[in-house]
């Protein structure tokens, strides 16, 4: 593999920033609340789901510090509790869930596919106010008697057992279920509808599938997660019966309901995380992707067979064997579509001409965690090993690779990456590349070693722990806060470059997306005029506007004469 | 404003406007199918196991005015059919009429909802509110048939509430009909708004024979 060094992007100083674009047309404080421009919803969600992303962090930052010693160092058992619940609430549902498709998807698709906007801007919009609306609520759980279900609400602790402030976070999360739904709604109609002349299916960027899949999710999954939740709601507050076995319920079938969509939910997640590496990878290599079509299809794949796995979170809560068995098959297959991307992002570097720019750290640092975490989750599909890790670290550890070293990584790689066309500023390149391993080595020491305490025997969910589990707990601790420099710093560095960064230009890295093709930050209408595609994704030979020196060619040959 | 329909900035054609809301109100009454799923799920797995009890609280249900409420719906699906059709040919007055007749159909379907509940109300048939079955029925006859109750108020209930927010749009759409805004080159919004009346219609018609006529053949 050859691989070069060089990296500053080739910014040329001339460039300037375009005399009138997006953030610039009009000014003044409803014209961001009033906005139909998908750039500035994005921008909206970019500020909340970071507002969400620091309250989940303060939480996980409380958690770190009371297990540092065994009898439990901060809290008591009960604020704990409400501590790992509201740490998940946060997380998943406010920060990870719209995180890259409601920030990154809202500011590139219609860009990507040569579209003034999404097809519905107002819903777009009013998809914002729902997801603050539901946000409100949530904190309101929290700042009144807190939460302490677990974010998974099972009944009936959540609808009958316990004293927190329950009934506002699911009406919170039922209303913040419609912001999903909408954006995916939207997402789809869009790429459907409102393709560029040219643009055909199989020359959409492969993050635009991503998406595709990841709506088709939203659409299908989270109706089902909210007439869930408002069973349960209604349950607690009107004393029903449906998950009660006292009154007759099934508290199985509350779990069925729920992973039937919070398992999906996991692959709403990592989907466009995926997407993102799917455009940075062939960007840094400049190479076109490997496998265009399997790479998309994949995606497609693992939104499919995410629909038929869901009870593999339940093998020890009372189903059938033989279900057992079928959704243990049914979750090894999600693996199939998982490694063709993997093996398609590596067959794509091989042989390329490879930069180690700041998202291309991170795409990297995606496809290292990615694997591990996705392995993990092999031997938790595994019927008898799952015995034995179910409900320990070894599950926190697993989920935290997919959706910390998956999802979060893609998030800020892509976050870099499409900086200098959200912005028109390039960060600073040194700082970025410090975070990005900061991030890495922060994360791995933080969740490595839980892997460990969860095979020895660590349940996950206690505020206290066997001494001889203090050492891995105080790595796991230090590591935490290694990572949390690892977020502070990408704040601190983008929103000082936002004012103070070089100027970026239309195409700083060069990417071969449309996207790249009009000017940063693009103007409110996005094209000045409606663009034609006549070329196909990722052809970094095809493209002498790209301006790269020399094409392919020499990089093409073998850097060593046995590769 | 165009009479025929305005296009709004985003889209290049009033041709791809119309795909777009189409496709969307199709995707929406996806997202809705799954949205009752939920309940009718849970509905199949509480009937299959108190099935006699189910029965029984079944029949406590009033047939006539289920059936009849059964006829006005899809009475007022012909109405709705009958309107689409109208502005799709261009006859703007029977577009209005049309309209006014699902609306005034959709009242009567849900004063008749009203009443019903109001009866359940009497018999302390509502779940969470005094609940009792029956006189001197014990407590697991009485938790079987709330769990009925529940989700007889959840399904006509959530369906009820469809209803409001359709007559809230036939309104809408009725105050646009007679301005005359419907024409042959631009009535989606009478489409789309007719795709969710039906939809609605199609859910009762589901509710309809589950609820009611469990045990009575």
């Amino acid at each position: 593999m050859s691989a070069t060094m060089s990296t500053t992007p080739p910014q040329s100083p001339g460039y300037q920033l375009p005399k009138e674009h997006y953030l610039n047309a009009t000014y003044g404080i409803r014209s961001w609340l009033l906005t139909t421009d998908h750039k500035r919803i994005a921008l909206l969600y970019l500020a909340s789901v970071t507002f969400f992303f620091f309250v989940g962090g303060i939480f996980a930052t409380m958690i770190r510090i009371h297990l540092l010693t065994p009898q439990g160092y901060l809290v008591t058992p009960e604020t704990y509790n409400k501590l790992f619940t509201m740490h998940g609430v946060a997380m998943i549902f406010f920060f990870l869930i719209p995180s890259i498709p409601a920030v990154l998807g809202n500011f590139l698709i219609p860009l990507m596919i040569g579209a003034k906007d999404v097809a519905f801007p107002k819903l777009n919009l009013l998809s914002w106010y729902i997801y603050i609306t539901g946000g409100c609520f949530v904190l309101y759980s929290f700042a009144t008697g807190g939460l302490d279900t677990g974010w998974t609400f099972y009944t009936p602790l959540s609808s009958v057992y316990s004293n927190s402030a329950v009934t506002p976070a699911i009406l919170g999360i039922f209303i913040n279920g419609f912001s999903s739904i909408l954006t995916g709604l939207n997402f789809v109609v869009t790429i459907h509808t409102m393709r560029a002349p040219g643009m055909t299916w199989f020359r959409l960027p492969l993050f635009v599938w991503a998406q595709y899949s990841t709506s088709i999710i939203f659409i299908l999954g989270t109706p089902v997660i909210a007439i869930t939740l408002l069973l349960a709601g209604l349950e607690r507050m009107f004393h029903l019966g449906f998950f009660n076995p006292a009154l007759g319920g099934d508290p199985i079938l509350f779990q069925h309901l729920f992973w039937f969509y919070s398992h999906p939910a996991v692959y709403i997640m990592i989907l466009p995380a995926m997407g993102v590496v799917s455009e940075i990878i062939p960007t840094f290599a400049r190479k076109p992707i490997f496998g265009y079509t399997f790479i998309a299809a994949s995606s497609i794949a693992i939104a499919v067979i995410g629909f038929f796995v869901w009870a593999h979170h339940m093998f020890l809560t009372g189903e059938s064997t033989y279900a057992a068995l079928a959704f243990s098959l049914l979750s090894y297959l999600v693996a199939i579509p998982s490694a063709v991307k993997v093996f398609n992002w590596t067959s794509t570097l091989y042989k390329g001409s490879i930069s180690y720019d700041t998202p291309m750290l991170y795409a990297l640092g995606f496809i290292g965690l990615f694997l591990i975490g996705g392995l993990t989750g092999l031997f938790l599909a595994c019927l008898g090993l799952d015995i034995h890790i179910h409900d320990t670290y070894f599950v926190v550890a697993h989920f935290h690779y997919i959706m910390v070293g998956g999802a979060v990584m893609g998030y800020v790689g892509g976050l870099h990456f499409w900086w200098p066309k959200i912005t028109g500023k390039i960060y600073p390149e040194f700082l970025a590349r410090l975070a990005a391993v900061i991030l890495f080595i922060g994360f791995n020491l933080t969740f490595f070693p839980q892997f460990i305490l969860g095979y020895l025997g660590m349940p996950r969910r206690y505020h206290d722990y066997p001494p001889e589990f203090q050492v891995l707990n105080v790595m796991s601790t230090a590591g935490a806060s290694i990572l949390a420099l690892g977020y502070l710093l990408p704040m601190l560095y983008l929103t000082w470059s936002m004012r103070y960064g070089k100027v970026a230009g239309p195409n700083p890295w060069p990417a071969t997306g449309l996207e790249w093709r009009t000017p940063s930050p693009p103007p409110t209408e996005n094209f000045e005029v409606t663009p034609v595609v006549n070329w196909e994704p990722y052809d970094y030979k095809n493209r002498p506007d790209l301006g790269l020196a020399t094409p392919t060619a020499p990089t093409l040959a073998p850097a060593h004469g046995d590769d | 404003m165009h009479r025929t329909g305005e296009l709004s900035g985003q889209f290049q054609t009033l041709e791809q406007q119309k795909d777009s809301a189409t496709l969307g109100m199709w995707i929406f009454l996806a997202t809705e199918i799954l949205f009752f799923g939920g309940l009718f799920l849970t509905y199949t797995i509480n009937r299959h196991t108190y099935a006699s009890m189910f029965a029984e609280a079944s029949r406590t249900l009033d047939l006539k005015l289920g059936g009849f409420n059964t006829v006005v719906l899809i009475g007022s699906s012909l109405t709705m059919a009958m309107a689409v059709w109208s502005a799709q040919v261009g006859k703007k007055k029977l577009v209005t009429l049309f309209l006014i007749l699902t609306l005034l159909l959709g009242c009567v379907f849900l004063g008749v909802k009203a009443i019903e509940y109001k009866q359940k109300f009497d018999e302390n048939h509502v779940p969470g509110l005094n609940f009792q079955f029956e006189k001197n029925a014990d407590q697991a006859t009485n938790a079987h048939a709330q769990l009925f109750f529940s989700l007889y108020f959840g399904m006509t209930g959530l369906h009820a509430l469809h209803m409001v927010i359709g007559a809230g749009l036939l309104v809408w759409l009725i105050k646009q009909s007679m301005a005359g805004r419907f024409t042959p080159q631009y009535n989606t919004p009478v489409e789309n708004v007719g795709l969710y009346w039906h939809f609605v219609d199609i859910v009762w018609i589901y509710l309809f024979p589950l609820l009611y006529l469990i045990d009575r053949h």
